[in-house]
């Protein structure tokens, strides 16, 4: 039907004396603004107008914003889908300073609260969102599926997801029918250790283990303040070393408290490195340098793709959850409003959950995913089951051999046992400068 | 119509003028007022303020990161002067062949075909606790354990830069000893004078231009620096820039300001202060 609309345009054209090209272009220009306009009304309108020259702007991180998933929604929409690539800090500042020079924001759920109040995201109903119905009850309504309430500590989906009404001047902290991001992509992290040099995969099973004297100038930790912290805090919490009322939204004493024992823990040579890019915690790893360290779930992967044994340990104090959504920019309006809304329901409609979960990571909608995978993918991804064949990752490589079983087993085994989320804490400015006294002493 | 010549001089500075004000003048001004306002998790506050400077000079860690970067600035300037020095002496004075010379010029520069990170990068297997000189020297059974301070060390820090910023020492010294009147060198041989002492009283004279060019570039991009620290440190060391990154990173725009408005300060001092003892513009022109 589509290529029919094309097809009239250059017939239209051909009969006109000026090129066909401008008159093509003259004509998506005037349907765009005679929607834009709202002089035509009524879903779904956008299937009836030229949508071909839409081309909507996603941006985000490397580990999310992958290209395949655009192109894929350009088959199935039928606008364009540009990804691009950028590092969080890039992406922040770009939402803030040139909030129009791109349409989709992915982001990490706690980057949200660097957005309140800068009128940068569109508000999305929850009416418009068609999956909300089949959404993981963690972002609806705040609890497991066996109806327990999700960890409090940190910045829950649940705190970041909702506006407290159409203005999106306000987070709600509660569900409201205005969301903040469709929920887009979610996961559990924790330690990885090198089950060889250990001694064994159950050698390590609480979080102290990364500041246990036995892996003495063995470890390393993540050298980003939001994240390292937290990561400090379960080991220090563990071994009781420092208690915390919310390790998620320390006060000032209890960051004071975290840092000095980490920079004793420091001077003492405890830590082999410090790392701050993916590639980094991979080839730390996999070269033995270290054996215990905070790492991302493809980053185990990829150093067990290289032939060494890597484990993503899950440990008794429980996992470090984050959630990733894309939210619409608020500039968007008429025809490309439109558009990024059904991509917005396209983006958890299987496709990309399919393609995320080889990748080890969870969509919000999973029973949509499910139609993506076949049953054995299904099963070790999701269920837990051993490998009935050799797993592979998204683009054809072997991920694991026939009989391997997810680090941590099921969704609910590993995602169930969160702690903490990951967060952005009102200390914020006072972590980021005693960070920055850990790492230069 | 006869143009004044003041005017033409006007119109000969101009376009460069033009140029430097809007690229170099205009941001740096603007930092330098963002570095006296307030901010919040995400908004710069536009008013004025002392705090960030007030920050930078009442904290500790503002003398301990400037010590470690100048720490840094000073090891790395002293072995890239000798190494530098030497490879250009032995270039320009004892290499007779033209075409030799260039050739072994050339192969000075073949590792900055590749990119910085890459030529950094490469270390690490190399230095790494299973890396391939810990191998060779258990191997060698010249130690038993492998040694640990190779890498992720200050050590691995100071081995980084000395290769990379060695050639941009090189070259100026390189460029001044090219210069120098074989005549005057032989006249001196001729006059009785050692090696020694043609090194001391005319080489080095004639190529303190050089070297001060070199130490510019080599202290400079020591000061500036935050990746090859982070990197070959393991991020056991942070450097002034270090410090200001995370600080952007963080979205904390005003103090990185402050911070980087202090940081162009002191490395302007220092090449003051390199140019007061080397007058290059005099030299230059000779």
């Amino acid at each position: 039907m589509r290529n029919n609309d094309a097809g009239d345009n250059e017939g239209r054209a051909k009969k006109g004396a000026i090129t066909r090209r401008s008159v093509m272009k003259a004509a998506a220009i005037g349907a765009g603004a005679a929607i834009g306009s709202g002089a035509v009304s009524g879903f779904p309108t956008i299937w009836a107008q030229n949508i071909k020259d839409v081309t909507l702007v996603h941006i985000g991180g490397s580990y999310a914003c992958i290209k395949e998933i655009g192109d894929q929604a350009g088959k199935d929409l039928g606008f364009k889908i540009e990804m691009q690539v950028v590092d969080p800090s890039t992406q922040l500042s770009r939402a803030l300073t040139q909030p129009k020079s791109f349409d989709i924001n992915n982001i990490d759920n706690s980057s949200v609260v660097y957005l309140v109040g800068k009128n940068v995201l569109k508000p999305i109903p929850v009416k418009d969102y068609k999956l909300w119905d089949k959404t993981v009850p963690i972002f609806t309504t705040g609890k497991f599926p066996d109806g327990r309430p999700i960890p409090t500590q940190g910045l829950s989906p649940i705190k970041t997801g909702f506006w407290t009404g159409p203005d999106a001047k306000k987070l709600a902290d509660k569900p409201t029918d205005f969301l903040t991001m469709i929920p887009s992509l979610f996961n559990a992290d924790t330690l990885g250790i090198r089950p060889d040099l250990v001694g064994g995969r159950d050698k390590v099973t609480s979080w102290g283990d990364l500041i246990s004297p036995k892996y003495h100038g063995k470890a390393a930790l993540v050298d980003y303040a939001p994240v390292g912290i937290i990561d400090a805090a379960m080991a220090l919490e563990a071994t009781g070393q420092v208690t915390y009322v919310d390790k998620g939204n320390m006060t000032k004493a209890e960051i004071d408290k975290t840092v000095k024992a980490m920079e004793d823990l420091k001077k003492s040579g405890h830590f082999r490195s410090f790392w701050s890019n993916f590639d980094q915690s991979v080839n730390l790893m996999a070269s033995g340098e270290v054996v215990i360290q905070s790492m991302w779930s493809p980053a185990v992967t990829a150093v067990r793709s290289r032939g060494i044994d890597c484990y993503f340990a899950p440990l008794k104090e429980g996992y470090r959850g984050w959630s990733n959504g894309i939210a619409p920019m608020a500039h968007l309006s008429g025809l490309r409003e439109d558009c990024a809304m059904e991509y917005l329901n396209w983006y958890n409609s299987g496709w990309q959950g399919g393609f995320i979960a080889k990748q080890g990571y969870y969509t919000p909608v999973p029973e949509t995913a499910r139609n993506f995978m076949t049953a054995d993918e299904w099963n070790y991804w999701y269920e837990g089951k051993p490998a009935a064949v050799d797993i592979k990752d998204p683009y054809g490589n072997l991920m694991e051999k026939k009989g391997a079983v997810r680090d941590g087993g099921s969704l609910w085994e590993r995602e169930g046992h969160v702690a903490v989320w990951n967060t952005v804490m009102d200390e914020d400015r006072y972590l980021t400068r005693r960070w920055n006294d850990f790492v230069s002493s | 119509m006869k143009i004044r010549p003041a005017l033409i001089s006007w119109l000969q500075a101009g376009p460069l003028a033009a140029i430097l004000i809007l690229f170099f003048g205009i941001p740096v001004l603007v930092v330098v007022v963002v570095s006296f306002f307030d901010f919040d998790h995400s908004d710069i506050v536009p008013t004025f303020i002392l705090d960030n400077y007030q920050d930078i000079f009442t904290s500790e860690v503002t003398w301990r990161l400037y010590l470690s970067s100048l720490k840094f600035a000073a090891i790395v300037w002293a072995i890239t002067l000798v190494l530098g020095f030497t490879l250009a002496n032995y270039l320009v004075f004892h290499i007779r062949s033209l075409l030799l010379k260039i050739g072994l010029f050339l192969l000075c520069s073949v590792p900055f075909w590749t990119s910085t990170i890459i030529r950094m990068i490469s270390w690490i297997p190399f230095l790494g606790r299973n890396g391939l000189f810990n191998t060779m020297l258990i191997d060698a059974h010249i130690i038993d354990k492998p040694l640990d301070f190779l890498l992720f060390s200050d050590f691995a820090v100071v081995v980084a830069y000395v290769h990379l910023f060695t050639l941009f020492m090189m070259v100026p010294i390189f460029n001044s000893m090219a210069r120098i009147d074989a005549r005057l060198i032989e006249a001196a041989k001729d006059a009785g004078a050692s090696r020694w002492t043609i090194l001391r009283e005319i080489v080095l004279p004639l190529c303190k231009s050089g070297i001060a060019l070199g130490s510019i570039f080599v202290v400079t991009q020591v000061m500036g620096d935050f990746f090859v620290v982070k990197v070959m440190s393991g991020g056991q060391s942070a450097s002034v820039v270090s410090a200001l990154q995370n600080e952007i990173a963080a979205l904390q725009y005003p103090p990185a300001a402050a911070s980087a408005v202090v940081l162009v300060i002191v490395v302007m001092m220092m090449v003051a202060g390199i140019l007061r003892v080397v007058d290059v513009r005099k030299e230059l022109a000779s």
